[in-house]
């Protein structure tokens, strides 16, 4: 077991050149934040593309643990919320709920290209709006669905790590 | 006379600073242990102090149900694990008052800061806090026993139930391995395990609110409040663990009052601590949490633990 421990630490790091590299631009939160982010995830309506690449973010492979970020289990705990998805009409009031159980300074993240503009799902019934129209968003992340390394670096844009 | 006094205060006042800073230090210890064997590089060991200076200036929310009680539990978690720091025999067996803490009184001052955190659960009017404390006065009273007929039995072979002297005895002993010191032990492990909500009982690390007991209770917690009661825990986990280290291995506390001595007493408290710690997380690794009907079996195998060690400490005296 050691030894493909071992094995898999040294085939990891060719992989880790994209994420190692410093971040380059800082949130201007960082100071405040002083290398430590945590972070409540709300699935708004996601088709859970952006759960998956969110998941990945803290598995061994892109590991954003090590640069301080961390999910917590209540938006009393968090720093930041991580919003995914179109924000539907059954969510909107829970996401705004969310936001409100926070402790001031909070932060929203808009996760992937629906929460943006409602990508795929953009005038269907069910559809409230985009995380833009409920929230004050302020940082987003691309993409559909958007890159692990995208939201490691955008992360990262926070804790300074 | 007097420099002995003054010495117990100056050992006191070491093991203090010592807590304050090793209780989030053997998080970030652990949280280490984990990731590496995860096959990740896992946070910094200094992380928890960072989350805790920041959590220190955040705004501190209050549930709108919620009473003093909810705003007094934090502080009391923290006064009691400060005073156990000071009064308990960790680094040196001569600190303020050494002569008058008794095991017993140890416990239940431990105890003080779980029902109050016990008690905050239930003040903030959540469904899931109730559900939290209800779980952790199941796992406590059962715990509770465990660790006193634990106590009770190396009291007994040791002849007394004053911790420093209790302590002392294990260093005067030439032989550590009597049947009832280990059963004692052992017994005693897994309660410290319970208390502190590490598993294979209570899960540190889970967002899934069905497994949740210590997370549970902490849910409405913000800023300030939450990093006193994170340090809290954090010290007390500490607290149990030197304590725990200290009545299995003995060696290296200050055994006589003098700077090199508590100098000493620290450095071999921090490695002994910190030999514990990696072994609790190895072992955390490699264990599943329990099923929660399941719990009661293992505290009640170690109470059993416990009452078989009672025997042998009579039997064999």
């Amino acid at each position: 077991m050691t030894f493909r421990i071992a094995v898999r630490a040294l085939t990891r790091r060719s992989r880790d050149a994209e994420i190692l590299a410093a971040p380059t631009t800082l949130h201007p939160s960082a100071a405040r934040l002083h290398g430590s982010l945590q972070v409540r995830h709300v699935d708004a309506g996601s088709c859970n593309g952006c759960e998956l690449e969110l998941t990945s973010c803290f598995s061994p492979v892109y590991d954003v643990e090590r640069f301080g970020a961390r999910l917590v289990a209540s938006p009393r705990h968090a720093d930041a919320i991580i919003v995914s998805g179109p924000v539907t009409h059954n969510l909107h009031e829970p996401l705004r709920k969310t936001y409100d159980a926070m402790g001031e300074p909070r932060l929203v993240i808009s996760l992937g290209d629906c929460a943006h503009d409602c990508g795929e799902f953009r005038g269907a019934y069910g559809v409230a709006g985009s995380v833009d129209d409920v929230l004050a968003v302020d940082a987003h992340v691309p993409g559909c669905p958007p890159h692990p390394t995208d939201i490691v670096r955008v992360l990262r844009s926070f804790t300074g790590q | 006379m007097k420099s002995t006094l003054l010495w117990s205060g100056i050992a006191s006042l070491a093991q203090l600073i010592w807590l304050v800073l090793a209780g989030p230090l053997a998080l970030g210890l652990m949280r280490k242990v984990r990731s590496v064997i995860e096959g990740r590089d896992g946070a910094r060991v200094t992380q928890p102090l960072r989350d805790l200076r920041k959590l220190a200036a955040r705004q501190r929310t209050r549930p709108t149900d919620a009473t003093w009680i909810f705003s007094a539990a934090p502080l009391v978690l923290v006064a009691s694990a400060l005073v156990l720091g000071a009064l308990s025999p960790l680094a040196s067996l001569h600190v303020l008052m050494s002569s008058r803490v008794d095991v017993v009184a140890v416990l239940f001052v431990l105890l003080l800061g779980s029902v109050a955190l016990l008690l905050s659960a239930l003040d903030t009017g959540t469904a899931f806090a109730g559900m939290g404390s209800s779980r952790a006065a199941m796992v406590g009273a059962m715990t509770e026993p465990a660790l006193l007929v634990a106590i009770l039995a190396m009291s007994l072979g040791a002849g007394t139930s004053n911790l420093a002297r209790l302590v002392d005895a294990g260093v005067a002993t030439s032989t550590l391995a009597g049947p009832a010191r280990i059963l004692a032990l052992v017994s005693f492990f897994i309660a410290v395990l319970a208390e502190t909500g590490r598993l294979p009982v209570d899960n540190p690390a889970t967002h899934l609110e069905l497994t949740m007991i210590h997370e549970a209770m902490i849910l409405e917690y913000a800023g300030p409040d939450l990093a006193l009661i994170t340090w809290g825990e954090s010290m007390r986990l500490v607290l149990l663990v030197g304590l725990f280290s200290n009545l299995a291995l003995p060696w290296g506390i200050a055994t006589s009052v003098g700077a090199l001595s508590l100098g000493v007493g620290l450095l071999a408290l921090t490695l002994k601590v910190a030999v514990v710690a990696i072994g609790v997380s190895l072992f955390e690794v490699t264990t599943a949490k329990l099923r929660l009907f399941r719990v009661p079996e293992l505290l009640a195998g170690a109470f059993l633990l416990g009452v078989l060690s009672v025997i042998s400490a009579v039997a064999l005296r």
